[in-house]
């Protein structure tokens, strides 16, 4: 959920929202009911073919409903003009959607073009929104898609789709058709974007590891877009609610909620340090009070430098400099918890130092911290989610008591 | 009298001719192309809506220009009616097919993003489809403009305007004097306007097509 600034989207709420086609027994979406709140990203995740695409088009009513309501900001906009509607929401899809004939700034214009703004205006929308995307207005500007790469052209789709400022983003597998890299650029870009923003953001795709990145919820949706189930990424990956949704979320669910941590949330240890230009003694004197039989030498800025053993010290009989490895890795405060079990591994003693924004030396994770943590993590998720279900039950249990109530009382009139 | 000394002599008539050919042509073009991609946005949605449009102007294609000539002129009498109708019938078919296929060779991702932006129907046409479209149409009116010269000629059997007129006479007065230099005028005259309205239509492709779908 975002924080600080205000919340510039909008709630979205689907009713029973059904598609049917033609006369076919099964529905292709069946009575979707979802709440999402302001300023909320929430990702729609499933097999192909789960009505995923369908479900995220009837927002914006490009595939009208075949029954049940959608409401934006309280307001039933199941009966309005489409094509009005839409212009309120942005809309980006796979592979850009880009028109070929336009340029950049052509392509961004539309939407603010069709509400009817002055020219001045668009054109300082325009550049604004080329700057929000990270491309530079004045290069970009006159360009026409096919002179862009896959990762710009989608940054464009972005663009465009925002232009208008709508309160709602439906993103329909935006990143899906570019490469590994370039998806990850643009998957932080949007979490940047986000930060800033705070739109409604209803986001599908297939890749159950982006739901996790980018949703503050996500709603797993099996065959026909029944939900099973709906909740933030921790729950999902902690606890998820049947075979079908652990069978997503897939193998390795532990590791993947690892990405969901950073090291500054979990603590660190401390092992002894010493300065570099520190006397010899004070070094040795040092590693004996210490528990551990190494310590950490700093450089002149504080900034992890040399493991030093005891054996090291009877080693170098003279002075210190040539004594000791050469610390090889080392994680920030702000990595994911995924990148510190990582460089652990890879660390020949198993054990990385941890340092803040310059540099500087904060403390140290090994094996061990790193699995009390994880213990702790997962223990807190499950400890929340039963907590969650057990919340859930009783409203409901009360909503049955009151209908039945309201039943009765019907019933006695 | 050799060739050039029959031109020099015959200038004026030749040039009223070809005036009237180039004339006639152009305005056929024109109608031919708004009523074709008039008809090939009507038809390019429906499988079989296309299909049939095109299947009639391949139909029309196949009769023999005399005979479409000749079934017009009783309804229609002679000089400039059945000319034109017949001109515009036989351009129909390349610009209707080149419509169809044109916007049916638009990314649907791109009229997908054109409705999910909140385009009216009308702007999607107007403002992605025919645009994106607009090089495989343009060709298709290449095709008619070349062909329809040609036709154009036959029209003169309607008593119709332009070139047809000076071929037409020279057949029918084979072995006098000027017979062959008539023809030799006429069917020149045709090839070099033929030329002149290609390389119009490829300039006017490239001043309409926008420099992001140039090929």
């Amino acid at each position: 959920m975002p924080e600080g600034d205000a919340v510039t989207g909008a709630t979205i709420e689907l009713d029973e929202l059904t598609k049917r086609y033609g006369h076919s027994a099964q529905p292709a979406v069946d009575g979707v009911s979802m709440e999402i709140a302001a300023g909320e990203t929430v990702i729609l995740v499933g097999p192909s073919g789960c009505g995923k695409s369908t479900c995220l088009r009837m927002i914006n009513r490009l595939i009208e409903p075949t029954s049940g309501r959608i409401l934006i900001n309280g307001e039933d906009v199941t009966g309005i003009d489409p094509v009005k509607l839409r212009r309120r929401i942005g809309y980006a899809i796979q592979s850009s959607g880009l028109f070929p004939h336009m340029t950049v700034a052509e392509n961004i214009a539309q939407v603010p073009k069709m509400l009817g703004w002055s020219k001045s205006t668009v054109r300082d929308r325009v550049e604004q929104m080329l700057d929000l995307v990270g491309l530079d207005p004045r290069e970009f500007h006159g360009r026409y898609p096919r002179q862009l790469s896959g990762g710009q052209q989608q940054r464009v789709g972005v663009a465009r789709a925002l232009a208008a400022d709508p309160p709602v983003l439906l993103m329909d597998e935006p990143f899906g058709a570019v490469d590994p890299i370039t998806r990850d650029h643009l998957q932080d870009e949007l979490i940047r974007l986000q930060h800033e923003l705070h739109k409604t953001i209803v986001f599908v795709t297939h890749d159950f590891d982006e739901a996790i990145k980018l949703g503050d919820r996500i709603a797993v949706l099996r065959e026909q877009s029944h939900i099973a189930q709906f909740d933030t990424p921790e729950a999902i990956l902690t606890n998820p609610a049947d075979d079908f949704v652990s069978g997503f979320v897939g193998a390795g669910a532990a590791l993947k909620r690892l990405n969901l941590t950073r090291v500054r949330d979990v603590g660190v240890v401390d092992v002894p340090t010493a300065a570099m230009d520190d006397p010899r003694e004070t070094v040795v004197d040092r590693l004996r009070e210490g528990t551990s039989n190494e310590l950490l030498l700093l450089d002149r800025r504080g900034r992890p430098y040399k493991w030093l053993r005891t054996g090291d010290l009877a080693l170098a009989k003279g002075s210190l400099a040539r004594a000791g490895t050469p610390v090889t890795g080392h994680v920030s405060r702000d990595a994911t918890l995924r990148d510190a079990l990582e460089a652990v591994l890879t660390d020949s003693a198993g054990r990385v130092p941890v340092t803040g924004r310059r540099g500087e030396y904060v403390g140290v994770v090994d094996m061990e911290t790193l699995m009390n943590s994880v213990h702790e993590l997962l223990e807190a998720d499950r400890m929340a989610a039963i907590e969650h279900r057990h919340d859930l039950e009783e409203m409901r249990a009360h909503h049955t008591q009151e209908q039945l109530e309201a039943g009765f009382g019907e019933g006695g009139r | 009298m050799s060739f050039w000394d029959f031109v020099g002599s015959r200038r004026q008539q030749l040039l009223m001719d070809t005036y009237q050919h180039a004339s006639a042509v152009f305005q056929c073009m024109v109608v031919a192309a708004v009523i074709g991609i008039g008809i090939g946005m009507l038809t390019y949605r429906n499988e079989r809506a296309g299909r049939l449009a095109i299947a009639t102007t391949v139909t029309i294609m196949t009769i023999p220009s005399y005979a479409l000539l000749g079934l017009l002129i009783p309804a229609l009498g002679l000089g400039v009616p059945p000319t034109v109708t017949a001109l515009v019938l036989y351009a129909l078919l390349p610009i209707v097919r080149n419509a169809i296929v044109g916007l049916r060779g638009v990314d649907p991702s791109l009229v997908d993003a054109a409705r999910g932006i909140g385009m009216s129907r009308a702007a999607q046409i107007a403002r992605v489809e025919l645009p994106v479209a607009w090089p495989t149409i343009l060709t298709g009116i290449r095709v008619a403009t070349q062909m329809l010269m040609g036709i154009a000629a036959i029209a003169a059997f309607a008593s119709g305007p332009g070139l047809g007129n000076e071929i037409f006479a020279g057949i029918s007065s084979l072995g006098s004097a000027n017979s062959l230099n008539q023809v030799l005028a006429g069917t020149l005259g045709i090839v070099v306007l033929a030329l002149l309205f290609d390389a119009a239509l490829v300039l006017i492709g490239r001043l309409t097509t926008s420099r992001g779908i140039r090929a």
